[in-house]
């Protein structure tokens, strides 16, 4: 086992051209071959995808490269509270059923979960000599807690939702019978919960075995010695998962208030499916 | 035991009322039909009895409080509505019947089996029955098992939307026969029965009321010539 002993050759990565991202996206007309040869129709919406790729990543870097520079505690926050928003709003955008007032508590409940998270890393376990609002540190954490977040808080929501629409029959009969809002709705809620969370468990069973974590491998390519990098990939797993736990939580008793009132009632009429092709 | 004053329900607050200031007494002893025609409002009127929607207006008095708040589910465990399409998780008869005893309101009860295979045997149903699976039901034992499932908690006011609407005429007759007992087995009982069989009506009940756009209009008089329940004569 000498070659534990030995020090890892570190080398400094390699900084890319516009030239040589040029020749990666040769690589995206393999896909483009494909959807011709095969009659895929999907030329347009491709070249669509791999220019919002370019151009959306390109406005995120510009973004970042000045908030970085910048490194002030408020360029920080207003960045964090955009992306905030974004994520909420995509939650929205993600709903199979909405109800009147889902915003809120989609909203609170990624509010909450991910700037607590974030919080509590920043401030405790990667305390240091940093400041806290180190953007290097404060923007790709919160970023990755509010992508995982997202997920768990649009699936829960969902699923709460779709049980409460399915299973209104029994909810009704449990309630008509005595059953508190609680008891009537407690299936419904655990469901959502397990749909919510199962992902990030999912993958905190799997991660590293089948693929590695893009984080990790960011830092991988930069130059980070393979074991730094696999401590940060341990605190971003139990970052996100927390905070997809929380939020999802939220989610569903904001929403579980929304739909049942004080007096142990179910407003079914708050209820409605989104229409996808109204939306388009 | 019930006062129910001015109940209003209205559809998302625009004028097509569903029910218009509904005043209604319930007093031990009660057997009430309530007839009307279909989309009259009868069920959303016993729903709004049970206090099971969002009243627009109105109020409902229980034992002369206030039905709200905390107080509903022990109130509702008085005061039971009878779905006219009963929907449970999948199961046997006897799960179905225990559900509602591990509520909390209920949690002091023992489920009885004795009592229930006594019904069933009014019913026309063996034993065997309790562990049917739910799935190989037909729409009348699905009712009957809605029945038992409510009957056997006690409460002191059915309210029945259409209980024997998938029955035949012999165990309709027998679920009539077993409800008016249960209804005079103690003093503090009352039911409301809908139904669109004024013959029925007038079996099961000591008072009709009738429903018309949302509105109690009079007390319909028993039309001459209808067959009066032999074996359960008026007890006025």
């Amino acid at each position: 086992m000498s070659f534990l002993g030995k020090k890892i050759p570190v080398h400094e990565y390699i900084e890319l051209s516009y030239g040589q991202v040029a020749l990666a996206a040769v690589l995206i007309l393999v896909n483009a071959a494909i959807s011709i040869l095969l009659h895929l129709k999907m030329e347009r919406l491709l070249f669509i995808a791999a220019g919002r790729t370019v151009v959306q990543l390109l406005m995120v870097g510009l973004v970042l490269e000045w908030v970085f520079r910048w490194e002030k505690w408020y360029a920080v926050i207003g960045l964090g509270t955009v992306m905030t928003m974004i994520a909420v709003w995509t939650v929205l955008y993600q709903r199979t059923w909405r109800y009147s007032g889902d915003w809120f508590a989609s909203m609170t409940a990624m509010w909450l979960s991910a700037w607590s998270v974030t919080a509590y890393v920043l401030a405790l376990v990667l305390h240091g000599s940093a400041p806290w609002y180190t953007p290097q540190y404060a923007i790709p954490l919160l970023g990755m807690v509010l992508g995982n977040s997202l997920n768990g808080i649009a699936l829960g929501m969902n699923a709460f939702t779709e049980s409460i629409v399915a299973q209104r029959g029994q909810i009704e009969s449990l309630l008509a019978v005595g059953a508190t809002r609680w008891e009537a709705s407690r299936e419904a809620m655990q469901h959502a919960m397990r749909t919510g969370t199962m992902p990030i468990i999912n993958s905190m069973l799997v991660v590293g075995l089948v693929s590695l974590p893009g984080m990790m491998t960011g830092q991988l390519v930069s130059g980070m010695e393979p074991i730094q990098a696999v401590k940060y990939q341990i605190v971003i797993m139990f970052m996100t998962a927390s905070a997809t736990a929380l939020g999802t939580v939220l989610a569903v008793v904001g929403s579980f208030y929304r739909l049942f009132n004080q007096d142990h009632q179910l407003l079914i009429h708050r209820i409605r499916p989104v229409d996808r092709r109204a939306a388009r | 035991m019930l006062d129910a004053i001015d109940l209003t329900r209205a559809k998302d607050g625009d004028p097509p009322l569903l029910i218009h200031r509904i005043r209604l007494s319930l007093r031990a002893g009660d057997r009430l039909a309530l007839i009307g025609p279909s989309g009259s409002g009868k069920t959303i009127l016993l729903r709004a009895l049970a206090f099971l929607d969002p009243l627009d207006e109105g109020a409902i008095f229980w034992r002369g409080e206030q039905v709200g708040g905390n107080r509903v589910p022990v109130f509702r465990s008085r005061v039971v509505y009878l779905h006219q399409r009963p929907d449970w998780t999948a199961g046997t008869v006897e799960q179905v019947l225990r559900e509602p005893l591990s509520l909390e309101v209920h949690r002091h009860r023992a489920f009885s089996r004795d009592r229930i295979v006594g019904w069933l045997s009014r019913l026309g149903r063996s034993a065997s029955f309790l562990e049917q699976s739910t799935r190989d039901l037909s729409g009348g034992e699905l009712q009957l098992l809605a029945l038992m499932r409510i009957v056997q908690l006690d409460p002191n006011i059915l309210l029945l939307d259409e209980p024997t609407a998938a029955l035949d005429p012999t165990t309709t007759s027998a679920v009539e026969g077993w409800l008016m007992d249960w209804c005079d087995q103690a003093a503090d009982r009352a039911y409301v029965w809908v139904t669109h069989d004024m013959v029925q009506a007038t079996r099961v009940s000591r008072r009709v009321i009738r429903m018309e756009r949302g509105e109690l209009v009079a007390p319909t008089a028993t039309p001459s010539g209808l067959p009066q329940s032999r074996r359960y004569p008026s007890q006025e």
